[in-house]
Protein backbone atom coordinates (compact mmCIF):
# COMPACT_ATOMS: atom_id res chain seq x y z
CA UNK A 1 0.00 0.00 0.00
CA UNK A 2 1.30 3.44 -0.83
CA UNK A 3 2.70 5.68 1.87
CA UNK A 4 -0.11 8.20 1.51
CA UNK A 5 -2.68 5.53 2.46
CA UNK A 6 -0.56 4.47 5.42
CA UNK A 7 -0.57 8.05 6.71
CA UNK A 8 -4.31 8.44 6.17
CA UNK A 9 -4.93 5.16 7.94
CA UNK A 10 -2.85 6.31 10.93
CA UNK A 11 -5.03 9.40 11.24
CA UNK A 12 -8.18 7.29 11.56
CA UNK A 13 -9.25 5.77 14.86
CA UNK A 14 -10.35 2.14 15.10
CA UNK A 15 -14.04 1.17 14.98
CA UNK A 16 -15.18 4.35 13.27
CA UNK A 17 -17.36 5.04 10.21
CA UNK A 18 -15.51 6.24 7.14
CA UNK A 19 -16.62 7.44 3.71
CA UNK A 20 -13.91 7.17 1.06
CA UNK A 21 -14.78 9.66 -1.68
CA UNK A 22 -13.22 8.53 -4.95
CA UNK A 23 -12.24 5.22 -3.37
CA UNK A 24 -10.69 3.82 -6.57
CA UNK A 25 -10.17 0.07 -6.41
CA UNK A 26 -10.87 0.06 -2.66
CA UNK A 27 -7.29 -0.59 -1.47
CA UNK A 28 -7.53 1.88 1.39
CA UNK A 29 -11.08 0.86 2.31
CA UNK A 30 -10.14 -2.80 2.46
CA UNK A 31 -7.15 -1.99 4.67
CA UNK A 32 -9.24 0.13 7.04
CA UNK A 33 -11.92 -2.54 7.20
CA UNK A 34 -9.53 -5.41 7.85
CA UNK A 35 -6.94 -3.75 10.07
CA UNK A 36 -8.88 -1.09 11.96
CA UNK A 37 -12.37 -2.59 11.99
CA UNK A 38 -13.66 0.52 10.28
CA UNK A 39 -17.19 0.53 8.84
CA UNK A 40 -16.37 1.80 5.35
CA UNK A 41 -18.42 3.12 2.45
CA UNK A 42 -17.08 4.28 -0.90
CA UNK A 43 -18.18 6.67 -3.59
CA UNK A 44 -16.53 6.04 -6.96
CA UNK A 45 -17.08 7.39 -10.45
CA UNK A 46 -15.48 4.56 -12.46
CA UNK A 47 -17.69 1.54 -13.14
CA UNK A 48 -14.62 -0.64 -13.44
CA UNK A 49 -13.37 0.38 -10.00
CA UNK A 50 -16.84 -0.15 -8.52
CA UNK A 51 -16.77 -3.71 -9.88
CA UNK A 52 -13.36 -4.31 -8.28
CA UNK A 53 -14.65 -2.99 -4.95
CA UNK A 54 -17.71 -5.26 -5.14
CA UNK A 55 -15.47 -8.26 -5.70
CA UNK A 56 -13.65 -7.31 -2.48
CA UNK A 57 -16.93 -7.25 -0.58
CA UNK A 58 -16.75 -3.47 -0.14
CA UNK A 59 -19.87 -1.31 -0.12
CA UNK A 60 -19.46 1.25 -2.85
CA UNK A 61 -21.87 3.55 -4.63
CA UNK A 62 -21.19 4.49 -8.23
CA UNK A 63 -21.49 8.23 -8.33
CA UNK A 64 -19.97 11.66 -8.62
CA UNK A 65 -18.85 13.43 -5.47
CA UNK A 66 -20.04 16.78 -6.80
CA UNK A 67 -23.62 15.51 -7.09
CA UNK A 68 -23.91 12.52 -4.83
CA UNK A 69 -22.29 13.52 -1.53
CA UNK A 70 -25.47 15.32 -0.52
CA UNK A 71 -27.41 12.06 -0.29
CA UNK A 72 -25.67 11.13 2.94
CA UNK A 73 -27.23 12.58 6.08
CA UNK A 74 -25.28 15.15 8.04
CA UNK A 75 -22.57 13.73 10.30
CA UNK A 76 -23.28 10.18 9.21
CA UNK A 77 -19.56 9.42 9.17
CA UNK A 78 -16.69 10.05 11.55
CA UNK A 79 -14.31 10.66 8.66
CA UNK A 80 -14.56 11.43 4.97
CA UNK A 81 -11.47 10.79 2.86
CA UNK A 82 -10.67 12.67 -0.32
CA UNK A 83 -7.42 11.48 -1.80
CA UNK A 84 -5.86 13.57 -4.58
CA UNK A 85 -9.13 14.43 -6.28
CA UNK A 86 -10.03 17.88 -4.94
CA UNK A 87 -8.25 19.52 -7.86
CA UNK A 88 -10.41 17.62 -10.38
CA UNK A 89 -13.74 19.07 -9.26
CA UNK A 90 -15.62 21.94 -10.90
CA UNK A 91 -16.31 23.38 -7.49
CA UNK A 92 -13.77 22.21 -4.88
CA UNK A 93 -15.07 24.71 -2.34
CA UNK A 94 -18.53 23.12 -2.36
CA UNK A 95 -17.09 19.60 -2.20
CA UNK A 96 -15.13 20.50 0.95
CA UNK A 97 -18.30 21.97 2.38
CA UNK A 98 -20.24 18.77 1.60
CA UNK A 99 -17.47 16.59 3.03
CA UNK A 100 -17.59 18.46 6.31
CA UNK A 101 -21.36 18.10 6.40
CA UNK A 102 -21.48 14.33 5.92
CA UNK A 103 -18.54 13.65 8.22
CA UNK A 104 -17.29 15.08 11.49
CA UNK A 105 -13.78 15.29 10.07
CA UNK A 106 -12.29 15.08 6.62
CA UNK A 107 -8.89 13.94 5.42
CA UNK A 108 -7.93 15.72 2.23
CA UNK A 109 -4.74 15.04 0.31
CA UNK A 110 -3.43 17.41 -2.31
CA UNK A 111 -0.71 17.07 -4.95
CA UNK A 112 1.35 20.17 -4.31
CA UNK A 113 1.59 22.56 -7.25
CA UNK A 114 4.12 24.53 -5.24
CA UNK A 115 6.66 21.67 -5.23
CA UNK A 116 10.00 22.90 -6.58
CA UNK A 117 10.05 20.51 -9.56
CA UNK A 118 6.65 21.78 -10.61
CA UNK A 119 7.78 25.37 -10.26
CA UNK A 120 10.92 24.62 -12.21
CA UNK A 121 9.01 23.19 -15.17
CA UNK A 122 7.05 26.36 -15.50
CA UNK A 123 9.93 28.71 -14.67
CA UNK A 124 12.72 27.19 -16.72
CA UNK A 125 11.02 25.15 -19.43
CA UNK A 126 8.03 27.44 -19.68
CA UNK A 127 5.73 24.44 -20.07
CA UNK A 128 2.94 23.11 -17.88
CA UNK A 129 4.49 20.82 -15.26
CA UNK A 130 4.51 17.05 -15.71
CA UNK A 131 5.77 15.13 -12.66
CA UNK A 132 5.30 11.78 -10.93
CA UNK A 133 2.26 13.09 -9.04
CA UNK A 134 1.00 15.17 -11.97
CA UNK A 135 1.61 12.81 -14.88
CA UNK A 136 -0.82 14.26 -17.42
CA UNK A 137 -0.30 16.84 -20.13
CA UNK A 138 -2.23 20.11 -19.99
CA UNK A 139 -4.55 18.89 -22.77
CA UNK A 140 -5.62 15.67 -21.09
CA UNK A 141 -5.31 16.33 -17.39
CA UNK A 142 -8.46 15.82 -15.30
CA UNK A 143 -7.19 18.54 -12.97
CA UNK A 144 -9.15 21.77 -13.14
CA UNK A 145 -8.18 23.57 -9.95
CA UNK A 146 -4.56 22.95 -9.03
CA UNK A 147 -3.40 24.45 -5.77
CA UNK A 148 -0.36 24.55 -3.55
CA UNK A 149 -0.10 23.45 0.07
CA UNK A 150 0.00 27.10 1.00
CA UNK A 151 -3.17 27.78 -1.00
CA UNK A 152 -5.02 25.07 0.89
CA UNK A 153 -3.60 26.27 4.21
CA UNK A 154 -4.84 29.79 3.46
CA UNK A 155 -8.18 28.48 2.18
CA UNK A 156 -8.83 26.72 5.49
CA UNK A 157 -7.98 29.80 7.47
CA UNK A 158 -10.19 32.00 5.27
CA UNK A 159 -13.13 29.54 5.50
CA UNK A 160 -12.60 29.07 9.25
CA UNK A 161 -11.95 25.37 8.76
CA UNK A 162 -9.96 23.88 11.62
CA UNK A 163 -6.71 22.21 10.59
CA UNK A 164 -6.17 19.36 13.03
CA UNK A 165 -3.14 17.92 11.34
CA UNK A 166 -1.18 19.19 8.35
CA UNK A 167 1.37 16.78 7.01
CA UNK A 168 3.80 17.03 4.14
CA UNK A 169 5.08 14.03 2.25
CA UNK A 170 8.27 13.83 0.24
CA UNK A 171 10.22 10.71 -0.72
CA UNK A 172 8.20 8.67 1.79
CA UNK A 173 9.21 11.05 4.58
CA UNK A 174 6.44 12.74 6.56
CA UNK A 175 6.73 16.02 8.40
CA UNK A 176 4.35 18.41 10.13
CA UNK A 177 3.45 21.65 8.40
CA UNK A 178 3.11 24.71 10.60
CA UNK A 179 2.81 28.46 10.12
CA UNK A 180 6.58 28.68 10.61
CA UNK A 181 7.74 26.20 7.99
CA UNK A 182 4.87 26.63 5.53
CA UNK A 183 6.94 28.30 2.81
CA UNK A 184 9.63 25.68 3.04
CA UNK A 185 7.24 22.72 3.05
CA UNK A 186 5.35 24.30 0.17
CA UNK A 187 8.62 24.20 -1.77
CA UNK A 188 9.94 20.80 -0.75
CA UNK A 189 6.85 18.54 -0.58
CA UNK A 190 5.05 16.59 -3.28
CA UNK A 191 1.91 15.92 -1.30
CA UNK A 192 -0.05 17.52 1.53
CA UNK A 193 -2.30 15.56 3.87
CA UNK A 194 -4.78 17.54 5.94
CA UNK A 195 -7.13 16.48 8.70
CA UNK A 196 -9.82 19.14 8.86
CA UNK A 197 -13.02 19.94 10.75
CA UNK A 198 -15.68 22.59 10.32
CA UNK B 1 -51.11 -24.80 -19.38
CA UNK B 2 -52.94 -27.86 -18.13
CA UNK B 3 -49.80 -29.90 -17.62
CA UNK B 4 -49.51 -28.96 -13.97
CA UNK B 5 -48.20 -32.19 -12.44
CA UNK B 6 -44.64 -30.78 -12.53
CA UNK B 7 -45.61 -27.93 -10.27
CA UNK B 8 -44.65 -28.03 -6.60
CA UNK B 9 -47.25 -26.38 -4.42
CA UNK B 10 -47.83 -25.66 -0.75
CA UNK B 11 -51.28 -24.91 0.59
CA UNK B 12 -50.97 -21.95 2.91
CA UNK B 13 -53.09 -22.57 5.99
CA UNK B 14 -52.32 -19.27 7.65
CA UNK B 15 -54.90 -16.60 6.79
CA UNK B 16 -53.55 -13.63 4.84
CA UNK B 17 -55.33 -10.33 5.15
CA UNK B 18 -54.95 -8.60 1.80
CA UNK B 19 -54.52 -4.84 1.40
CA UNK B 20 -57.97 -4.68 -0.22
CA UNK B 21 -59.49 -5.91 3.06
CA UNK B 22 -60.35 -9.48 2.08
CA UNK B 23 -58.73 -12.42 3.84
CA UNK B 24 -57.56 -15.49 1.97
CA UNK B 25 -56.86 -18.88 3.56
CA UNK B 26 -55.91 -22.39 2.38
CA UNK B 27 -54.60 -20.99 -0.88
CA UNK B 28 -52.03 -22.63 -3.17
CA UNK B 29 -48.54 -21.21 -3.58
CA UNK B 30 -46.48 -22.80 -6.35
CA UNK B 31 -42.70 -22.76 -6.13
CA UNK B 32 -39.52 -24.25 -7.52
CA UNK B 33 -36.06 -24.62 -6.01
CA UNK B 34 -32.55 -24.89 -7.41
CA UNK B 35 -29.44 -26.10 -5.57
CA UNK B 36 -29.38 -27.54 -2.06
CA UNK B 37 -30.24 -26.01 1.28
CA UNK B 38 -27.19 -26.54 3.49
CA UNK B 39 -27.31 -27.89 7.07
CA UNK B 40 -26.96 -24.44 8.61
CA UNK B 41 -29.77 -23.24 6.35
CA UNK B 42 -27.87 -20.03 5.69
CA UNK B 43 -27.51 -20.29 1.90
CA UNK B 44 -31.09 -19.67 0.77
CA UNK B 45 -31.91 -16.97 -1.76
CA UNK B 46 -35.50 -16.02 -2.49
CA UNK B 47 -35.80 -14.81 -6.09
CA UNK B 48 -38.89 -12.84 -7.04
CA UNK B 49 -40.15 -12.90 -10.59
CA UNK B 50 -41.33 -10.01 -12.75
CA UNK B 51 -44.73 -9.37 -14.36
CA UNK B 52 -44.79 -12.30 -16.77
CA UNK B 53 -42.33 -14.60 -15.02
CA UNK B 54 -43.05 -17.65 -12.94
CA UNK B 55 -41.36 -19.96 -10.43
CA UNK B 56 -39.23 -21.61 -13.13
CA UNK B 57 -36.24 -19.29 -12.89
CA UNK B 58 -33.63 -21.72 -14.19
CA UNK B 59 -33.26 -24.97 -16.14
CA UNK B 60 -35.96 -25.82 -18.68
CA UNK B 61 -39.42 -24.64 -17.76
CA UNK B 62 -41.43 -27.90 -17.67
CA UNK B 63 -44.56 -26.16 -18.90
CA UNK B 64 -43.20 -24.04 -21.76
CA UNK B 65 -40.20 -26.33 -22.49
CA UNK B 66 -38.06 -23.18 -22.80
CA UNK B 67 -35.16 -22.05 -20.58
CA UNK B 68 -36.29 -20.45 -17.30
CA UNK B 69 -36.64 -16.66 -17.29
CA UNK B 70 -33.44 -16.15 -15.27
CA UNK B 71 -31.39 -19.03 -16.66
CA UNK B 72 -28.51 -16.69 -17.59
CA UNK B 73 -28.27 -15.67 -13.94
CA UNK B 74 -29.29 -18.73 -11.93
CA UNK B 75 -27.59 -22.13 -12.26
CA UNK B 76 -24.45 -24.10 -11.46
CA UNK B 77 -21.38 -21.76 -11.51
CA UNK B 78 -23.57 -18.91 -12.75
CA UNK B 79 -24.00 -15.47 -11.15
CA UNK B 80 -26.36 -16.96 -8.58
CA UNK B 81 -24.42 -20.18 -8.24
CA UNK B 82 -26.68 -23.09 -7.38
CA UNK B 83 -23.62 -25.14 -6.40
CA UNK B 84 -23.38 -22.75 -3.44
CA UNK B 85 -26.83 -21.31 -2.97
CA UNK B 86 -30.30 -22.71 -2.56
CA UNK B 87 -32.59 -20.64 -4.76
CA UNK B 88 -36.31 -20.55 -4.08
CA UNK B 89 -38.68 -18.94 -6.53
CA UNK B 90 -42.46 -18.81 -6.17
CA UNK B 91 -45.21 -17.91 -8.56
CA UNK B 92 -46.79 -14.69 -7.25
CA UNK B 93 -50.38 -14.80 -6.07
CA UNK B 94 -52.50 -13.45 -8.88
CA UNK B 95 -50.31 -15.44 -11.27
CA UNK B 96 -51.20 -18.34 -13.55
CA UNK B 97 -48.54 -20.98 -12.89
CA UNK B 98 -50.12 -22.77 -9.96
CA UNK B 99 -50.37 -20.07 -7.27
CA UNK B 100 -53.69 -18.66 -6.16
CA UNK B 101 -54.94 -16.58 -9.08
CA UNK B 102 -57.99 -15.50 -11.07
CA UNK B 103 -57.91 -18.81 -12.97
CA UNK B 104 -58.61 -20.76 -9.77
CA UNK B 105 -62.10 -22.09 -9.09
CA UNK B 106 -64.17 -19.97 -6.75
CA UNK B 107 -65.85 -22.43 -4.34
CA UNK B 108 -68.83 -20.09 -4.02
CA UNK B 109 -69.69 -20.20 -7.71
CA UNK B 110 -67.84 -23.35 -8.88
CA UNK B 111 -66.36 -21.40 -11.77
CA UNK B 112 -63.13 -19.47 -12.22
CA UNK B 113 -62.80 -16.34 -10.13
CA UNK B 114 -62.13 -14.12 -13.13
CA UNK B 115 -62.66 -10.54 -12.02
CA UNK B 116 -64.18 -11.73 -8.74
CA UNK B 117 -60.62 -12.42 -7.68
CA UNK B 118 -59.52 -9.85 -5.08
CA UNK B 119 -57.21 -7.07 -6.24
CA UNK B 120 -53.80 -7.97 -4.86
CA UNK B 121 -50.73 -5.85 -4.17
CA UNK B 122 -46.96 -6.30 -4.12
CA UNK B 123 -47.27 -6.35 -0.34
CA UNK B 124 -49.75 -9.24 -0.54
CA UNK B 125 -47.47 -11.16 -2.92
CA UNK B 126 -44.53 -10.79 -0.54
CA UNK B 127 -46.54 -11.72 2.55
CA UNK B 128 -47.78 -14.85 0.79
CA UNK B 129 -44.27 -15.90 -0.22
CA UNK B 130 -42.97 -15.34 3.30
CA UNK B 131 -44.71 -18.61 4.18
CA UNK B 132 -42.00 -20.42 2.22
CA UNK B 133 -39.48 -19.53 4.93
CA UNK B 134 -41.57 -21.43 7.45
CA UNK B 135 -42.10 -24.26 5.01
CA UNK B 136 -38.34 -24.72 4.54
CA UNK B 137 -37.67 -23.87 8.22
CA UNK B 138 -35.31 -21.07 7.19
CA UNK B 139 -34.82 -18.48 9.89
CA UNK B 140 -32.96 -15.99 7.74
CA UNK B 141 -32.43 -15.84 4.00
CA UNK B 142 -28.97 -15.13 2.67
CA UNK B 143 -30.47 -12.89 0.03
CA UNK B 144 -33.62 -11.65 -1.65
CA UNK B 145 -33.35 -10.59 -5.25
CA UNK B 146 -35.28 -9.90 -8.41
CA UNK B 147 -35.61 -7.48 -11.29
CA UNK B 148 -38.41 -5.12 -12.26
CA UNK B 149 -41.52 -6.19 -10.30
CA UNK B 150 -39.20 -8.71 -8.64
CA UNK B 151 -37.13 -5.78 -7.38
CA UNK B 152 -40.23 -4.12 -5.98
CA UNK B 153 -40.93 -7.31 -4.06
CA UNK B 154 -37.36 -7.21 -2.71
CA UNK B 155 -37.92 -3.69 -1.36
CA UNK B 156 -41.27 -4.65 0.13
CA UNK B 157 -39.81 -7.82 1.66
CA UNK B 158 -37.07 -5.95 3.51
CA UNK B 159 -39.52 -3.25 4.62
CA UNK B 160 -41.88 -5.93 5.99
CA UNK B 161 -39.23 -8.26 7.40
CA UNK B 162 -36.19 -6.14 8.26
CA UNK B 163 -34.21 -8.99 9.87
CA UNK B 164 -35.06 -11.85 7.51
CA UNK B 165 -32.50 -11.30 4.75
CA UNK B 166 -28.77 -10.80 5.15
CA UNK B 167 -28.49 -9.15 1.74
CA UNK B 168 -30.86 -7.75 -0.86
CA UNK B 169 -30.30 -7.15 -4.57
CA UNK B 170 -33.14 -5.16 -6.15
CA UNK B 171 -32.49 -4.76 -9.87
CA UNK B 172 -33.93 -2.29 -12.40
CA UNK B 173 -36.89 -1.32 -10.26
CA UNK B 174 -38.55 1.57 -8.48
CA UNK B 175 -39.99 2.38 -5.07
CA UNK B 176 -43.05 3.97 -6.60
CA UNK B 177 -44.68 3.17 -9.94
CA UNK B 178 -44.52 6.28 -12.12
CA UNK B 179 -47.33 7.79 -14.21
CA UNK B 180 -45.57 6.49 -17.31
CA UNK B 181 -45.42 2.95 -15.87
CA UNK B 182 -49.11 3.10 -14.98
CA UNK B 183 -49.95 4.46 -18.44
CA UNK B 184 -48.26 1.54 -20.20
CA UNK B 185 -49.98 -0.96 -17.93
CA UNK B 186 -53.34 0.66 -18.54
CA UNK B 187 -52.74 0.39 -22.29
CA UNK B 188 -52.22 -3.36 -21.86
CA UNK B 189 -55.30 -3.79 -19.69
CA UNK B 190 -57.52 -1.82 -22.03
CA UNK B 191 -56.28 -3.91 -24.92
CA UNK B 192 -57.33 -7.11 -23.11
CA UNK B 193 -60.67 -5.72 -22.00
CA UNK B 194 -61.41 -4.39 -25.50
CA UNK B 195 -61.16 -7.92 -26.88
CA UNK B 196 -64.75 -9.21 -27.23
CA UNK B 197 -63.50 -12.63 -26.13
CA UNK B 198 -62.54 -11.29 -22.72
CA UNK B 199 -66.25 -11.39 -21.76
CA UNK B 200 -65.85 -9.38 -18.55
CA UNK B 201 -63.23 -11.80 -17.37
CA UNK B 202 -65.46 -14.90 -17.65
CA UNK B 203 -63.76 -16.21 -20.77
CA UNK B 204 -62.65 -19.55 -19.28
CA UNK B 205 -66.16 -20.41 -18.17
CA UNK B 206 -67.52 -19.37 -21.55
CA UNK B 207 -64.83 -21.29 -23.45
CA UNK B 208 -63.29 -18.32 -25.15
CA UNK B 209 -59.96 -16.56 -24.83
CA UNK B 210 -58.97 -12.90 -25.35
CA UNK B 211 -55.82 -13.88 -27.25
CA UNK B 212 -55.75 -10.85 -29.52
CA UNK B 213 -56.08 -8.40 -26.68
CA UNK B 214 -53.44 -10.15 -24.58
CA UNK B 215 -51.08 -10.34 -27.58
CA UNK B 216 -51.39 -6.61 -28.23
CA UNK B 217 -50.80 -5.93 -24.52
CA UNK B 218 -47.63 -7.99 -24.74
CA UNK B 219 -46.49 -6.27 -27.93
CA UNK B 220 -46.88 -2.82 -26.39
CA UNK B 221 -45.15 -3.87 -23.19
CA UNK B 222 -42.35 -5.57 -25.08
CA UNK B 223 -41.39 -2.27 -26.72
CA UNK B 224 -40.98 -0.73 -23.28
CA UNK B 225 -38.53 -3.47 -22.29
CA UNK B 226 -36.15 -2.61 -25.14
CA UNK B 227 -34.25 0.54 -26.02
CA UNK B 228 -34.50 2.61 -29.15
CA UNK B 229 -30.87 1.92 -29.94
CA UNK B 230 -31.24 -1.81 -29.32
CA UNK B 231 -34.29 -1.98 -31.60
CA UNK B 232 -32.57 0.05 -34.29
CA UNK B 233 -29.47 -2.13 -34.23
CA UNK B 234 -31.37 -5.40 -34.22
CA UNK B 235 -34.09 -4.54 -36.74
CA UNK B 236 -33.55 -1.13 -38.28
CA UNK B 237 -35.87 -0.91 -41.27
CA UNK B 238 -35.12 -4.45 -42.40
CA UNK B 239 -37.93 -6.13 -44.30
CA UNK B 240 -39.39 -9.49 -43.38
CA UNK B 241 -38.58 -12.10 -46.04
CA UNK B 242 -39.32 -9.75 -48.91
CA UNK B 243 -37.45 -7.53 -51.32
CA UNK B 244 -39.69 -4.51 -51.21
CA UNK B 245 -42.60 -2.92 -49.40
CA UNK B 246 -45.89 -4.69 -49.96
CA UNK B 247 -48.16 -1.67 -49.90
CA UNK B 248 -50.41 -3.52 -47.46
CA UNK B 249 -50.78 -3.99 -43.71
CA UNK B 250 -48.91 -7.28 -43.61
CA UNK B 251 -45.84 -7.43 -41.46
CA UNK B 252 -43.51 -5.79 -43.97
CA UNK B 253 -40.88 -4.92 -41.42
CA UNK B 254 -38.97 -7.40 -39.28
CA UNK B 255 -39.85 -5.51 -36.14
CA UNK B 256 -43.56 -5.98 -36.88
CA UNK B 257 -43.11 -9.66 -37.46
CA UNK B 258 -41.02 -9.95 -34.29
CA UNK B 259 -43.63 -8.22 -32.14
CA UNK B 260 -46.46 -10.30 -33.62
CA UNK B 261 -44.49 -13.43 -32.83
CA UNK B 262 -43.79 -12.27 -29.26
CA UNK B 263 -47.50 -11.59 -28.82
CA UNK B 264 -48.56 -14.94 -30.24
CA UNK B 265 -46.24 -17.08 -28.09
CA UNK B 266 -47.15 -15.11 -24.98
CA UNK B 267 -50.83 -16.04 -25.09
CA UNK B 268 -49.91 -19.71 -24.97
CA UNK B 269 -48.29 -19.36 -21.59
CA UNK B 270 -50.06 -16.50 -19.87
CA UNK B 271 -53.55 -15.79 -18.60
CA UNK B 272 -55.24 -12.52 -19.52
CA UNK B 273 -56.86 -11.98 -16.13
CA UNK B 274 -53.54 -12.62 -14.37
CA UNK B 275 -52.08 -9.91 -16.60
CA UNK B 276 -54.76 -7.50 -15.39
CA UNK B 277 -54.23 -8.34 -11.73
CA UNK B 278 -50.45 -8.31 -11.72
CA UNK B 279 -50.16 -5.03 -13.66
CA UNK B 280 -52.62 -3.55 -11.16
CA UNK B 281 -50.45 -4.71 -8.28
CA UNK B 282 -47.46 -2.97 -9.87
CA UNK B 283 -49.44 0.24 -10.38
CA UNK B 284 -50.54 0.25 -6.76
CA UNK B 285 -46.96 -0.15 -5.59
CA UNK B 286 -45.85 2.99 -3.80
CA UNK B 287 -43.51 2.25 -0.94
CA UNK B 288 -43.00 5.99 -0.43
CA UNK B 289 -46.71 6.46 0.26
CA UNK B 290 -46.79 3.36 2.47
CA UNK B 291 -44.25 5.12 4.68
CA UNK B 292 -46.04 8.45 4.62
CA UNK B 293 -43.84 10.19 2.11
CA UNK B 294 -40.52 9.15 3.62
CA UNK B 295 -39.00 6.15 1.85
CA UNK B 296 -36.09 5.94 4.30
CA UNK B 297 -38.59 4.99 7.03
CA UNK B 298 -39.22 1.77 5.09
CA UNK B 299 -35.66 0.70 5.83
CA UNK B 300 -35.20 2.25 9.24
CA UNK B 301 -34.88 -1.01 11.14
CA UNK B 302 -33.02 -3.09 8.62
CA UNK B 303 -29.52 -4.55 8.89
CA UNK B 304 -29.84 -6.00 5.40
CA UNK B 305 -26.95 -5.12 3.13
CA UNK B 306 -28.28 -3.77 -0.16
CA UNK B 307 -26.81 -3.81 -3.64
CA UNK B 308 -28.82 -1.89 -6.19
CA UNK B 309 -28.30 -2.32 -9.92
CA UNK B 310 -29.69 -0.28 -12.80
CA UNK B 311 -29.03 -0.23 -16.55
CA UNK B 312 -28.04 2.78 -18.66
CA UNK B 313 -30.63 2.21 -21.40
CA UNK B 314 -33.55 1.24 -19.12
CA UNK B 315 -36.12 3.98 -19.62
CA UNK B 316 -38.93 2.07 -17.91
CA UNK B 317 -37.21 1.94 -14.52
CA UNK B 318 -34.42 4.44 -15.13
CA UNK B 319 -31.26 4.86 -13.09
CA UNK B 320 -32.66 7.99 -11.44
CA UNK B 321 -35.49 5.97 -9.86
CA UNK B 322 -33.07 3.30 -8.68
CA UNK B 323 -30.86 5.99 -7.18
CA UNK B 324 -33.80 7.31 -5.18
CA UNK B 325 -33.78 3.99 -3.38
CA UNK B 326 -30.04 4.32 -2.76
CA UNK B 327 -30.55 7.80 -1.33
CA UNK B 328 -33.36 6.61 0.96
CA UNK B 329 -31.25 3.72 2.20
CA UNK B 330 -28.35 6.04 2.92
CA UNK B 331 -30.67 8.40 4.73
CA UNK B 332 -31.83 5.55 6.93
CA UNK B 333 -28.23 4.57 7.67
CA UNK B 334 -28.52 1.23 5.88
CA UNK B 335 -25.59 -0.30 4.07
CA UNK B 336 -26.03 0.11 0.33
CA UNK B 337 -23.90 -0.29 -2.77
CA UNK B 338 -24.94 0.76 -6.25
CA UNK B 339 -23.81 0.25 -9.82
CA UNK B 340 -25.27 1.31 -13.15
CA UNK B 341 -24.46 -1.30 -15.79
CA UNK B 342 -23.77 -0.10 -19.35
CA UNK B 343 -26.11 -1.91 -21.72
CA UNK B 344 -28.12 -0.91 -24.77
CA UNK B 345 -30.61 -3.75 -24.22
CA UNK B 346 -33.05 -1.63 -22.20
CA UNK B 347 -35.07 -2.84 -19.22
CA UNK B 348 -34.78 -6.45 -20.41
CA UNK B 349 -31.04 -6.35 -19.60
CA UNK B 350 -31.59 -8.00 -16.23
CA UNK B 351 -32.83 -11.14 -18.02
CA UNK B 352 -30.01 -11.28 -20.56
CA UNK B 353 -26.42 -12.39 -20.77
CA UNK B 354 -24.80 -9.06 -19.88
CA UNK B 355 -21.33 -10.01 -18.53
CA UNK B 356 -20.79 -6.89 -16.40
CA UNK B 357 -24.20 -7.37 -14.78
CA UNK B 358 -23.66 -11.05 -14.10
CA UNK B 359 -20.18 -10.35 -12.73
CA UNK B 360 -21.51 -7.72 -10.32
CA UNK B 361 -24.24 -10.03 -9.00
CA UNK B 362 -21.86 -12.97 -8.62
CA UNK B 363 -19.14 -10.95 -6.92
CA UNK B 364 -21.55 -9.29 -4.52
CA UNK B 365 -23.22 -12.54 -3.47
CA UNK B 366 -19.98 -14.44 -3.10
CA UNK B 367 -17.92 -11.73 -1.38
CA UNK B 368 -20.58 -11.20 1.28
CA UNK B 369 -21.43 -14.86 1.95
Amino acid sequence: MKKEFQIISDLIENNTRVLDVGCGDGTLMKYLKDKKNVDTRGLEISKNNVQICISKGLTVIEGNAEKDLKQFPNSSFNYAILSQTLQAFYNPERVIDDLLNVAEKAIVTIPNFGFWKVRLDLLIKGTMPVTKNLPDEWYNTPNLHMCTLKDFFNFCSKKKIKLYRSLALHDKKISEISNFNLNLKNFSSELGIFLIEK
Amino acid sequence: MNVKENIKTIIVKKPLKLDCGETIIDYPLAYETYGKLNDKKDNAILAFHALTGDQFASDINPITKKPGWWSHTVGPSKAIDTNKFFVICANVIGGCMGSFGPGNINPKTNKEYGTDFPVITINDMVNAQYNLLEFFKIDKLYSVTGGSMGGMQVLQFVANFPDKAKTAVPIACTASHSAQNIAFNELGRQSIMADANWKNGNYSYLNSSPDKGLAVARMAAHITYLSKKGLQEKFGRKLQEKEDLNFSFDADFQIESYLRYQGSIFVDRFDANSYLYITRAMDYFDLIKQYKGNLSKAFEKTKTKFFIISFTSDWLYPTAENKEIVIALNASGAEVGFIEISSDKGHDSFLLDIPEFLKAVKNFLEANY
